[in-house]
């Protein structure tokens, strides 16, 4: 499977550094590597939803226990999770670490990722939720830090695009 | 059987817990008998009380969470009780207060008015000890065992669907989740 073990490697290796201690995850192609990488750490709670919008209600828990959490999804489980991230993380100021990766943008080879990568920008910027880019192994452990300092210094959700150029390898 | 009589009759069970309400009814009800810090109202996002209580219940093991949910809340939620399963924190307890009803919108019934059993969705999810209380007393009793055993334990307790004249309190959304923060900040530091 042509994900970037590398790349998987830095994101979280960032998270760690980040002195994240809870991870919230639904399964998807680009995430595996970093699925696996949090359930073979011992220190890391791994916590599998059926659902991405839980993962805001579990975020939010970890935060008020005063543990730093992550949260990997999708795009589309992104914008399944839309009214916990405006009526519980934005409504009660809960900063929430968002890795999203960035499925449906060009290069993208399955028809049915296509809509929802479309939106997924506009969608952002509509609820307000800064965003940028993670699309270089260099620049990862920065942004992903950068990112976590404004979440909790705003109290607001942040965002983290996994891109294609850093998650997949084609061959 | 009346939400407001159940949450009188455990009222001073929760000083020692951190408890996590749904929206409606149950918020506006437990605010009337008296707000403590370590009370957190989600007066919206149907569903996530119980994964708030499971993110809370995962990160302070030592710690006894409540969460006081609603028929409506888990019926949009239902695979979150799956995921509570998954990781049986034996320190959370979920109460679901079944009213059969949309109670704070115009009482228009739920499903579980026209036979879907939440108890048996809980058992069917994985959570092996759940239990349905029609009386006062029943509840008390389930609830009071839930506190003290060492296992997750949801208890569907089947209300009226009377509620209170109004769901808007005088404490601010926000004023609540700075309170129930440094609560915790104070108890963990201690």
């Amino acid at each position: 499977m042509p994900v970037s073990q590398t790349s998987s490697r830095a994101v979280y290796a960032a998270l760690k550094s980040c002195g994240i201690g809870l991870v919230s995850a639904l399964p998807e192609t680009w995430l595996v590597h970093l699925i696996r990488m949090a359930e073979d750490d011992p220190a890391m709670v791994l916590v599998r939803l059926a659902k991405e919008e839980e993962g805001v209600g579990v975020s939010a828990g970890a935060y008020f226990a005063g543990v730093k959490s992550a949260m990997l999804m999708q795009n589309h489980g992104f914008l399944a999770s839309i009214n916990g991230i405006v009526s519980f993380a934005q409504l009660y100021r809960v900063p929430l670490l968002m890795l999203i990766s960035y499925r449906g943008h060009f290069g993208e080879r399955d028809p049915w990722q296509i809509q929802g990568g479309g939106a997924t920008e506009p969608v952002l910027r509509a609820l307000g939720i800064p965003y940028c880019f993670l699309d270089d192994p260099a620049t990862v452990a920065r942004r992903v830090e950068q990112a976590q300092t404004w979440a909790y210094a705003g109290l607001h959700p942040a965002a983290l695009l996994l891109t294609r150029d850093l998650m997949w390898e084609d061959a | 059987m009346q939400r407001i009589e159940c949450l009188r009759a455990v009222y001073s069970r929760l000083e020692s817990c951190l408890v996590v309400t749904n929206m409606g009814a149950v918020a506006s009800e437990l605010q009337s008998i008296g707000h403590r810090p370590n009370f957190f109202y989600l007066q919206h996002a149907m569903g996530l009380a119980s994964s708030m209580g499971l993110g809370l219940a995962l990160c302070l093991p030592h710690q006894k969470i409540v969460v006081l949910d609603g028929d409506g809340s888990v019926l949009m939620n239902l695979g979150g009780l799956t995921t509570l399963a998954r990781y049986h924190p034996a320190n959370l307890v979920h109460v679901v207060f079944d009213n059969e009803s949309l109670l704070s919108v115009g009482g228009f019934p739920t499903a579980t008015s026209t036979g879907a059993d939440l108890e048996a969705a809980a058992r069917a999810a994985g959570i092996a000890r759940a239990a349905t209380a029609r009386t006062v007393g029943e509840f008390t009793s389930s609830f009071h065992a839930a506190l003290e055993s060492n296992e997750l334990v949801s208890i569907v307790a089947k209300v009226e669907a009377v509620g209170p004249k109004t769901y808007v309190t005088d404490l601010a959304l926000l004023e609540n989740r700075f309170q129930f923060h440094r609560h915790i900040a104070r108890l963990k530091g201690t």
